[in-house]
């Protein structure tokens, strides 16, 4: 995780505005390990989790880019110990009756919730951060994954300062 | 003409600003019923553009019909590209906003080269392109491109109009943009149904651009440290680049390097910002720069470095570079510091804001030349051993470098010299003599061969006053020539002088030093066939055409052409293919490994230092 780092980034809510920023990534040869982007409480501001995988010095390079695109607003950093990070996980499991009473102790085991049945699935949602979600995923495995979607790490600092009126990531 | 100042450049967004920012016109309109077209004309009227180069299509010929009564003078061009370059000519001979105008798909397309030139040379031009009408977005409809997302990594910022109500607002946010801050390239892409629909026209729009803060005033403390790392530094170097041109800093630099007696060196885009002639100038550092200027950066235990970018033409092989120095970095662009090179001490910032205050904080420490006598001592003496020149071609063919250095001392430093890429540029960067800025006009960054005939013609309208040569190859030419039609018609009397030594002479260089001497496709036949006879041509686009085939010829044809000032003339010069630029290094070396001459490395005594 070293060279894990979480960016919020608030850009304004236009159009194009997440073409420009993963756009900048490939172009810059920066690696994104994820990504997610929604509304704030502002409907004028959308903000972008990022998580870069980077060395810090091109991490710098990184938030130096992102400032000079003109619909980027402000980026902060979240340190992983000041800050909740989660990520969605939907997993459909096969689960028979023979199987049923196991997965559903897993699921329990990692208060995750079951949101479909079938005769031999299980369809399962569960919140976590990402060491969470691979360690239920590991769990599961034995029973056959048929299928799972998962969504990009979305994060936001503890306690009650706002990003919006924090100070943001300036370098140099 | 007046240059944008910092103050006018500065990011408080009001619509004062953005009249200041452009042409110091501000305008007021109460509301008026009009189109799209007519908003998109009344706005460039507002903002004070005073020429527009572009060709009509489809898409944005709504556009072209309230043009056609408007103040602003629209020059018709050959070829898109044509335009954008002479948009991008005519924004570096005035540091004002040059305009070009396109239609959908194709015409949109041909913009692309001069969009990434301007972007890689920080010029501040606004590309307005014509788009199928928003039902027909995404559809593959008849000259349709995604223009938008083609010139996302090429420009600025770019915008897709929604609706005609926003149009002034995004022209003058475009406008601003492209002005202030590190200039660029901004395109607006129009629908035509957009230019086509009813609207009511104002001015002054309030912009809006909450996430666009440059930082043009340095921080304090960082001026400090730098004038603190001056005092202490035994072998300095000013290392300029073109951000000192843009932020109007000449005469601050001037100053700082008088008080302070380090020795300057002007990267390709800052040939002009410090005379030539000066005697604290090196040169232009990099893989043709000077001996002195490359060696002088090798050896340097501190780079005060304006507006310049560390690019790797200068640098050489990173690692090697400049091992000893300390890195005082200025630049308005944070992302520029630290990107190739660690920096010391980063400073963001205008370069005017920058040097002035750095004048105020070396002021009390400053000690002339004096101070640096052993470094000078050192500089003198590589300076003396190894000076620019060249040889004269063995075989009787005319040496192009004699060509370049006789049109500078003929012309004199006035006028402005517009360059292709290639040989030929290398060489009239060294061998004209520039005093002054804005007398120095390339394609740097990008390097795109064709720049020279329609950026000097941009040049030319921007400056109808200055005589503009545009010093191009034979290669080059051939790209994008046919914008002398324009010049011929449109009363642009530019001068071309076409260095022509029959082949893409840069590349056959390189063939000659790394490739064995294989000519591999390098050779265009304006030689051996005289196809195209570059006279017949030049007759042909209506300008007067001569050609030059001896050394003896030179100064007359020069001054031939010096007398025809009522249409464009070109100058075949009909030169050797073996001359070579020296110095070099070669691409991914060190700057220790320059060569002064072919298998001459120069000898430095270390002790010297």
């Amino acid at each position: 995780m070293t060279n894990k780092h979480t960016l919020s980034v608030l850009v304004e809510n236009k159009p194009g505005v997440l073409a420009r920023v993963s756009g900048l990534f490939s172009r810059r040869s920066f690696n994104i390990d994820s990504l997610a982007v929604g509304e704030t409480e502002n409907p004028d501001v959308s903000r972008i989790t990022i998580v870069v995988d980077a060395e810090s010095s091109p991490l710098e390079q990184v938030t130096k880019q992102l400032n000079k695109l003109v619909n980027v607003l402000k980026i902060v950093e979240l340190d992983p110990a000041q800050s909740v990070q989660r990520e969605l996980l939907l997993v459909k499991v096969r689960a028979d009756r023979a199987q049923r009473s196991q997965v559903l102790e897993t699921v329990e085991l990692f208060r995750a919730r079951v949101i479909d049945v079938a005769p031999d699935t299980l369809t399962i949602e569960a919140t976590g951060n990402p060491d969470k979600l691979d360690a239920l995923l590991r769990d599961l495995e034995p029973y056959g994954i048929k299928e799972m979607v998962q969504s990009g790490l979305v994060a936001i600092g503890r306690g009650s300062r706002s990003i919006t009126t924090g100070p943001a990531l300036r370098a140099a | 003409m007046t240059r944008p100042t910092p103050e006018s450049l500065a990011n408080r967004v009001t619509p004062a600003t953005v009249a200041a920012a452009v042409n110091t016109v501000s305008t007021t309109v109460a509301p008026v019923a009009t189109t799209g077209a007519g908003a998109l004309v009344r706005s460039l009227e507002a903002l004070g553009v005073e020429v527009a180069f572009g060709i009509p299509g489809g898409a944005i010929l709504p556009a072209y019909d309230p043009l056609f009564d408007s103040k602003v003078r629209h020059i018709l061009v050959r070829h898109e590209q044509g335009a954008g370059h002479a948009a991008t000519g005519y924004a570096q001979a005035t540091g004002k906003v040059g305009v070009c105008i396109a239609t959908s798909g194709p015409g949109a397309t041909n913009l692309v080269t001069p969009i990434a030139d301007a972007y890689m040379d920080s010029v501040p031009i606004v590309a307005i392109t014509g788009q199928v009408g928003r039902p027909y977005i995404g559809t593959d409809a008849f000259q349709e491109a995604d223009i938008q997302g083609i010139t996302l990594p090429i420009t600025k910022h770019n915008f897709l109009v929604q609706n005609a109500e926003e149009l002034p607002r995004i022209l003058a946010e475009a406008f601003h943009l492209a002005a202030t801050g590190r200039p660029g390239p901004v395109l607006v892409d129009i629908p035509k149904d957009v230019l086509q629909s009813q609207t009511t026209f104002q001015w002054p729009p309030a912009l809006d651009l909450p996430g666009y803060r440059p930082t043009l005033h340095p921080h304090g403390k960082q001026i400090r440290e730098a004038a603190r790392l001056i005092a202490a530094a035994k072998r300095p170097v000013l290392y300029v680049g073109g951000g000192v041109h843009k932020a109007g800093a000449t005469d601050g630099l001037r100053k700082l390097a008088e008080l302070t007696g380090i020795p300057v060196v002007t990267t390709l885009m800052g040939i002009g910002a410090f005379p030539d002639s000066h005697p604290q100038h090196l040169g232009m550092p990099g893989m043709h720069g000077t001996v002195p200027a490359v060696y002088a950066m090798q050896k340097a235990d501190l780079l005060v470095t304006l507006g310049a970018r560390f690019d790797d033409r200068v640098t050489g092989k990173l690692d090697s570079f400049a091992p000893d120095a300390k890195i005082v970095h200025a630049d308005i662009d944070p992302a520029e510091i630290g990107k190739n090179r660690h920096a010391d001490v980063p400073i963001v910032g205008d370069a005017r804001h920058v040097i002035d205050e750095l004048i105020a904080a070396v002021s009390s420490t400053a000690g002339g030349a004096e101070q640096y006598g052993a470094w000078w001592s050192t500089l003198n003496d590589i300076r003396e051993r190894y000076p620019l020149g060249y040889e004269e071609p063995t075989d009787g063919t005319l040496a192009p470098q004699y060509v370049i250095e006789r049109l500078g001392e003929i012309v004199g430093p006035d006028a402005i010299y517009c360059a292709g890429v290639g040989q030929h540029q290398m060489w009239a960067s060294q061998f004209i003599k520039y005093e002054k800025p804005g007398t120095w006009l390339n394609s740097g960054g990008a390097g795109t061969m064709g720049y020279a005939v329609p950026a000097a013609m941009g040049a030319k309208v921007a400056q109808p006053g200055t005589t503009v040569w545009a010093i191009d190859g034979d290669g080059c030419f051939q790209m994008t020539n046919q914008e002398l039609a324009t010049c011929a018609l449109e009363g642009i009397p530019i001068k071309v002088a076409v260095i022509n030594n029959g082949n893409l002479g840069m590349v056959r260089q390189w063939q000659t030093l790394f490739y064995d001497g294989r000519y591999s496709n390098t050779e265009l036949g304006t030689h051996k066939h005289r196809i195209p006879d570059f006279v017949k041509l030049a007759e042909a686009l209506g300008c007067v055409g001569l050609r030059c085939e001896s050394k003896d010829d030179v100064d007359k044809v020069i001054k031939q052409a010096m007398e025809i000032n009522d249409a464009p003339v070109v100058i075949d010069f009909t030169v050797g293919k073996d001359a070579m630029v020296w110095p070099m290094v070669a691409a991914g070396t060190s700057n220790d490994e320059i060569m002064f001459a072919r298998d001459v490395r120069p000898t430095f005594d270390e002790d010297d230092l």
